[in-house]
């Protein structure tokens, strides 16, 4: 390292601006934390400091009534499903907790399916030769660079003539259906050798174990990708839950939250909790599994 | 000896048979849910556009009944116009902001790198339903953080302003929102990027005595074209889509100040039953978005 006056001017202008650059990106990151940390605190503080129109930065006393009035604004029950014509119907439970809890079935279940169908079109799409690859291939691309939301209106009717709409299946399918797992996984696919696909099945392997015992394993990471983003977006997917769930047992967090928000517009408390309950639990999943996340962004990217 | 090749044929296509096979039953499960919940709504929007379509009733067929109405209606007019302002603004600065951001941190120590990375990706990971409630909270007229800096912190506000509710200022308060939950995967991607650099030309370029200002721009960014060609892309895409924020914050108000194509579309077909008009400007907005993509394709193919 030299000495700061041994540089000459043009090194000197460099490293100043580095400096300079370092301290303004902080101030951003700050002010980019900054709206979280105001949801967590904001979620504990008395109704008259979060009405004091001095913010107050840290709460003088850490109070629960934001939660517990959250919790007792909606019942619903735990479960209920239908049975040979009868209903049954679980314990009554606090709405947001079912909120959550919806929301965590219909995240992991597309996620799920995500994987399953997305693996194995994308190693079809990758190591297959058969007629319409390239068409399939273009119609999935150009899926992708539409807006999802343009073809919301005929979903919303396709799902209430399947008899689905109101339901947590008609925010999962869309999901499984949206093509970009598959572009991802094939971008993976690519990258394994094509030998080891034809020496399996010289081998005499069926198509299936093929897949399952030599493909899969080796695309893992890119399934692991796929999942995180897929469970991540359908976690926060709030336009399609909006327009597709009505009843307030069948809600998902982000949409409670948002009816919650239409009834008691200035009572942050309660809306600083929610939102915390919403975005605390996919928060700690991102932090956890983010450099598979990050992968993924990328992957998508390289041919995108 | 003739009729050799005929057999080989026949075992020839018979593998090829099965290569298709196997393909599609591979395809299957994806393409039921692709076929069914993507494709057919979209040609169903295309389809139904042309229809004067509500609830309960049979459609009735229009021709390009719905297309004229929308030319002649002022608030799509209003609604196209604020949509192309928050393109024109946020896509730049969303595209300048993350490129200086991720420059500045791919340099720093790995550590410090993800964590920058991870701080700039967080508003778009806690969902676009918190992070709206929270800002609501912060421009509040009352209650707001921002009336408090400008007032009494620093002095540039005589009195408080209703932010979101104030047609002079609404759709910036959006569009500064909007760019906080558009940054981080662009960050991401140039951050990568910047890895995959050639590091073997950037060496040369500096024995060469090239400054780091000139192997940035005649090195890096070349090799990056790619990368922004995608990131400008997806966000062109990202902030014609804005609706959360819109519907959570101002529901199109005030005086149509923050109506959006989106939340037009939204408004017309949920609110007002009027689903063949939504789907109309569905359409529009899907070939506005097309052309775009389109244009901005073309001019980074020739860089």
């Amino acid at each position: 390292m030299k000495h700061y006056s041994q540089l000459s001017p043009e090194q000197r202008r460099a490293k100043l601006y580095s400096i300079f650059s370092c301290v303004v990106i902080c101030l951003i990151a700050f002010t980019f934390l900054f709206p979280l940390y105001w949801i967590i605190t904001g979620s504990f503080k008395t109704k008259t400091e979060i009405l004091s129109s001095t913010p107050v930065w840290v709460p003088s006393e850490w109070v629960m009534t934001n939660y517990e009035n959250l919790m007792s604004k909606r019942t619903a029950p735990l479960f209920d499903f239908s049975l040979f014509g009868y209903t049954i119907t679980g314990p009554t439970i606090p709405g947001a907790i079912r909120w959550l809890l919806n929301t965590v079935v219909m995240s992991v279940s597309s996620m799920l399916l995500t994987c399953l169908t997305a693996a194995m079109a994308g190693y079809a799409l990758a190591k297959k030769r058969f007629y319409g690859r390239t068409i399939l291939f273009s119609l999935i691309v150009c899926a992708m660079a539409l807006p999802k939301q343009v073809i919301l209106i005929p979903l919303v009717r396709e799902m209430s003539a399947l008899n689905l709409y109101d339901t947590i299946w008609s925010v999962i399918i869309p999901i499984v259906g949206w093509p970009f797992g598959v572009f991802l996984l094939k971008q993976f696919a690519e990258g394994i050798p094509t030998e080891m696909v034809e020496a399996c099945r010289i081998d005499g392997a069926s198509e299936w174990r093929t897949f399952t015992d030599v493909m899969f394993p080796m695309i893992k990471p890119g399934v692991g990708a796929c999942a995180i983003f897929t469970f991540i977006n359908s976690w926060n997917d709030y336009f399609m839950q909006l327009i597709m769930l009505m009843s307030t047992k069948e809600l998902t967090i982000s949409v409670g939250i948002a009816t919650m928000q239409g009834e008691n517009s200035t009572d942050f408390g309660i809306l600083m909790a929610g939102s915390a309950l919403a975005s605390i639990p996919i928060i700690i999943v991102f932090l956890i599994f983010q450099k598979y996340f990050t992968k993924g962004i990328t992957m998508g990217a390289v041919k995108g | 000896m003739v009729k050799t090749p005929v057999q080989y044929n026949k075992k020839q296509r018979r593998l090829v048979m099965q290569e298709n096979v196997a393909a599609y039953a591979f395809l299957l499960p994806f393409l039921i849910f692709f076929v069914g919940f993507v494709l057919y709504p979209m040609f169903m929007c295309v389809y139904t556009s042309f229809f004067d379509a509500t609830m309960g009733r049979e459609d009735i067929f229009v021709g390009l009944k719905n297309y004229q109405d929308l030319f002649q209606d002022e608030v799509f007019w209003i609604a196209l116009r604020n949509t192309l302002v928050i393109v024109v603004v946020s896509v730049p600065i969303t595209c300048i902001f993350s490129l200086w951001v991720a420059s500045a941190i791919s340099k720093m120590p790995v550590a410090a790198t993800s964590a920058f990375r991870c701080i700039f990706y967080l508003p778009v990971v806690t969902g676009s339903v918190a992070v709206t409630m929270v800002w609501k909270w912060m421009f509040n007229n009352y209650y707001g953080i921002f009336n408090y800096l400008g007032k009494d912190v620093l002095g540039i506000l005589d009195k408080n302003i209703n932010w979101l509710g104030d047609e002079k200022y609404a759709l910036w308060c959006i569009i500064l929102i909007l760019l906080t939950t558009s940054v981080g995967q662009p960050i991401v991607l140039y951050v990568s990027a910047l890895d995959n650099v050639d590091k073997s030309l950037v060496e040369a370029a500096e024995v060469d005595g090239a400054t780091p200002k000139q192997a940035f721009w005649k090195i890096k960014w070349p090799q990056m074209m790619p990368t922004t060609l995608y990131i400008l892309v997806i966000t062109t895409i990202n902030s014609f889509q804005c609706f959360a924020l819109i519907q959570l914050l101002t529901s199109g108000g005030p005086k149509n100040s923050t109506m959006t194509i989106m939340y037009y579309i939204y408004y017309s077909a949920f609110k007002l039953y009027k689903y063949g008009y939504g789907n109309a400007m569905g359409v529009i907005l899907a070939i506005i978005i097309a052309i775009l993509s389109a244009i901005q394709f073309k001019a980074g193919q020739e860089k």
